[in-house]
């Protein structure tokens, strides 16, 4: 039966209008998914609030994710739209600790596209899925009216089955646990920035983007079920990504800022925006919350793979302020490290 | 990374550290101007490093916080115009006026645009002859010569479709006007860096030998600050009352004079209105009468406006130091960076977000 009662859960009165904060990844988008999405969709693989759902069918455990893109511009230094769409949802799928089995790509175009960029979008897809030995294989194409789309809108979902030995879950980080990160942060979100506004530096910033499941599947090769949590810090960056599990686990998180690996280009970029590296987005990146005895080990196994050669170990699980982070500054302060409220917007002065 | 590291090192900064609590002896209270001093003291931990006698509060040195609330409605006003481009620096686009915001306004299918310069949006006049281009001119002197420069162009090249909407202000006057309220509490003052860059120093030594206060020009990262702070302490315990420059690595005593030729050639200093705060007489500039057609205000005639700020904001006491943002009651429960009741709740540079952002155990309290 309806229910005829139902009124809108976000209030109407606070935001009538969808904002592009909604889609920031911070407390605005964390709002929607609590608020409106899971209790409208309620179910148990959905309510683990994880990067995809595991269901459990006929004694194996399947992964299955979904994300859509919309990054503009479509092509940028270090990828495309196309490789974006095969990396993130491989990602999505390797943070559940799973092996992707096959993916789906489902294309809206704008009328006035040219072909010849749909073509390098879809031979990218192509190189991307070959590359990581997934098959794309089913698919939809719809073209909406020029002026409708920004050229091109990727969604991409994939399956993929989850090893015995794979046990990761946002829930599992434990007091004591050790946190570690593949490599330096804010590749992505400061890549696209660049160019989409015009800005020029001296060194050339690339997207990160890169699939994760292998490196992925060694770490759980090595430390199995001792891997606690696994999380790729898409948009709002690793602040976001840490403060979600620190209020799912009920744990508080400690991190070190002279640890996190972030190179001096993207420094000096987030510098003069006025951006914390720590709420930007990453594409080829991902943490790891691991227990403590096997963190070394992870950390070698992290190092000796091309996608993880600046592994670093990056902060702890704590008892104490349970669903917050802290992060001890450079210069040995401690402050909180919040989930992002709306976007970063570069400040005045 | 250089000009960075060498300013956030630990030992260098336990070292100063040492020093300060070494030096005091008493309780001082001291204010920094600049909300980017503000933003870097609480994201370094600094304020929780000093001795407990130090006391640190925030001045009004957020050009998004004292921005009159008139100005942003018809800033929204002009934005919802469909013949209108509205630019503006990202930090203006959340603050809110009377009902909604500039981000309101364009997901309402405004065109509102964020630029990184108002030199950006010269350009976008020249590239949109069809649209009138506007750019929400607000700040202290640090960004006066980017859009005197920006007019200045724009009359060069003749163009008729490019405005600012100016709210400038004037650091100076807002020092005299919180150390000649009877209820300040600052003894001394951190001058904020980037405006000396622009400015120099020498505007601040009346104000020191009148007002018998210490005023350190300083910089924004950490151990900038933490010398700032010993300097200032140093003043304060040894009795003096002086002008000194913490930063010399980026200002000299009178400033960049060719900056200032510029902001004198575009502007005039004018009587304006603080948010929060009230009017304090000849604390802005205004474009000057020979520019009169690059001004927003007079090109579209918006009429008068009506606005209401939020009974609760005690944004004009936290800007004038004489309360930390915790002690307001509205603090991280009516307003919080979602949904801001004031504009120092709203800046990554207002007082009250950083409370928030990076202090969240004094949310609630």
């Amino acid at each position: 039966m309806i229910d005829l009662s139902a009124t809108c859960p976000i209030p109407i009165s606070d935001y009538p209008h969808i904002t592009l904060a909604h889609g920031g990844g911070g407390r605005l988008t964390q709002m929607l998914i609590e608020q409106m999405f899971v209790p409208a969709f309620a179910n148990a693989a959905l309510e683990t609030l994880h990067d995809g759902a595991i269901l459990d069918v006929s004694g194996a455990r399947l992964a299955f994710s979904t994300d859509s893109f919309v990054v503009h511009p479509i092509f940028f230094p270090g990828g495309d739209i196309g490789s974006l769409a095969v990396h993130g949802t491989v990602n999505d799928l390797a943070m559940c600790g799973a092996r992707p089995l096959a993916l789906s790509s489902a294309l809206i175009l704008e009328e006035g596209l040219p072909m010849s960029d749909l073509w390098r979008i879809v031979q990218s897809m192509q190189n991307a899925a070959r590359a990581v030995g997934v098959p794309i294989v089913t698919g939809d194409t719809k073209v909406v009216d020029r002026g409708k789309g920004d050229g091109v809108f990727i969604n991409t979902a994939g399956i993929g089955i989850i090893p015995a030995h794979a046990r990761v879950a946002p829930t599992r980080a434990q007091v004591g646990d050790v946190i570690l990160i593949n490599g330096a942060i804010a590749e992505h979100g400061i890549a696209i920035m660049s160019v989409r506004e015009g800005l020029e530096f001296e060194t050339q910033l690339r997207s990160d983007s890169a699939p994760l499941h292998d490196i992925v599947a060694r770490v759980l090769d090595v430390a199995g079920e001792h891997v606690h949590v696994l999380r790729d810090p898409t948009r709002g960056g690793v602040a976001s990504v840490l403060n979600e599990i620190a209020a799912q686990a009920r744990v508080g998180i400690r991190l070190n800022e002279a640890q996190i690996p972030l190179a001096d280009a993207v420094r000096g970029a987030c510098e003069i925006l006025g951006f914390d590296p720590l709420y930007v987005a990453n594409e080829g990146k991902f943490i790891a919350i691991v227990a403590r005895e096997v963190a070394e080990q992870v950390l070698a196994t992290l190092r000796a793979h091309p996608l993880g050669r600046d592994a670093a170990i990056i902060g702890e699980v704590v008892a104490e302020h349970p669903g917050k982070v802290y992060l001890r500054s450079r210069i040995g302060g401690l402050r909180v490290v919040d989930m992002l409220s709306g976007e970063q917007l570069p400040r005045i002065c | 990374m250089k000009y960075i590291d060498e300013y956030r090192n630990e030992a260098d900064a336990q070292k100063v550290l040492a020093v300060i609590r070494r030096t005091v002896t008493r309780p001082w209270t001291i204010m920094e101007i600049c909300g980017g001093q503000t933003h870097n003291l609480i994201k370094f931990g600094i304020d929780r490093l000093l001795p407990e006698q130090i006391t640190l509060v925030h001045g009004p040195g957020c050009p998004v916080c004292v921005t009159p609330l008139e100005l942003i409605d018809k800033a929204m006003a002009i934005a919802r115009r469909p013949d209108v481009i509205f630019t503006s620096f990202g930090d203006m686009l959340r603050v809110p006026g009377s009902r909604d915001d500039l981000l309101s306004v364009k997901a309402r299918g405004g065109d509102v645009r964020m630029v990184y310069s108002p030199l950006d949006a010269v350009k976008l006049a020249q590239k949109h002859p069809d649209k009138q281009v506007v750019f929400f001119a607000v700040g202290f002197e640090t960004t006066a010569p980017g859009n005197a420069m920006a007019v200045w162009q724009a009359k060069q090249l003749g163009l008729q479709n490019f405005s600012i909407l100016c709210s400038h202000v004037l650091v100076p006057p807002a020092m005299e006007a919180i150390l000649s309220s009877p209820m300040n509490r600052v003894q001394g003052f951190l001058a904020a860096g980037h405006v000396c860059t622009v400015m120099g120093y020498w505007e601040y030594e009346p104000i020191a030998a009148k007002y018998r206060v210490p005023i350190v020009v300083t910089g924004f990262e950490p151990l900038d600050l933490l010398q700032g702070i010993l300097m200032t302490v140093q003043q304060l315990e040894g009795g003096r009352a002086q002008v000194e420059n913490q930063y010399t690595r980026a200002v000299r005593r009178e400033g960049n004079v060719a900056a200032q030729k510029l902001i004198a050639q575009v502007f005039e200093v004018t009587d304006r209105k603080w948010r929060g705060i009230g009017e304090i007489p000849r604390s802005g500039y205004r474009l000057r009468d020979e520019f009169a057609a690059f001004d927003a205000e007079k090109r579209f005639d918006i009429g008068a406006l009506s606005v209401q700020e939020s009974p609760l904001c005690i944004a004009g006491e936290i800007l004038q130091g004489l309360k930390k943002p915790p002690a307001c009651v509205a603090f991280g429960k009516a307003c919080t960076p979602e949904h801001p009741l004031g504009a120092p709740m709203v800046s990554p540079e207002g007082a009250c977000a950083a409370y928030f952002q990076y202090h969240s155990e004094t949310v609630g309290q």
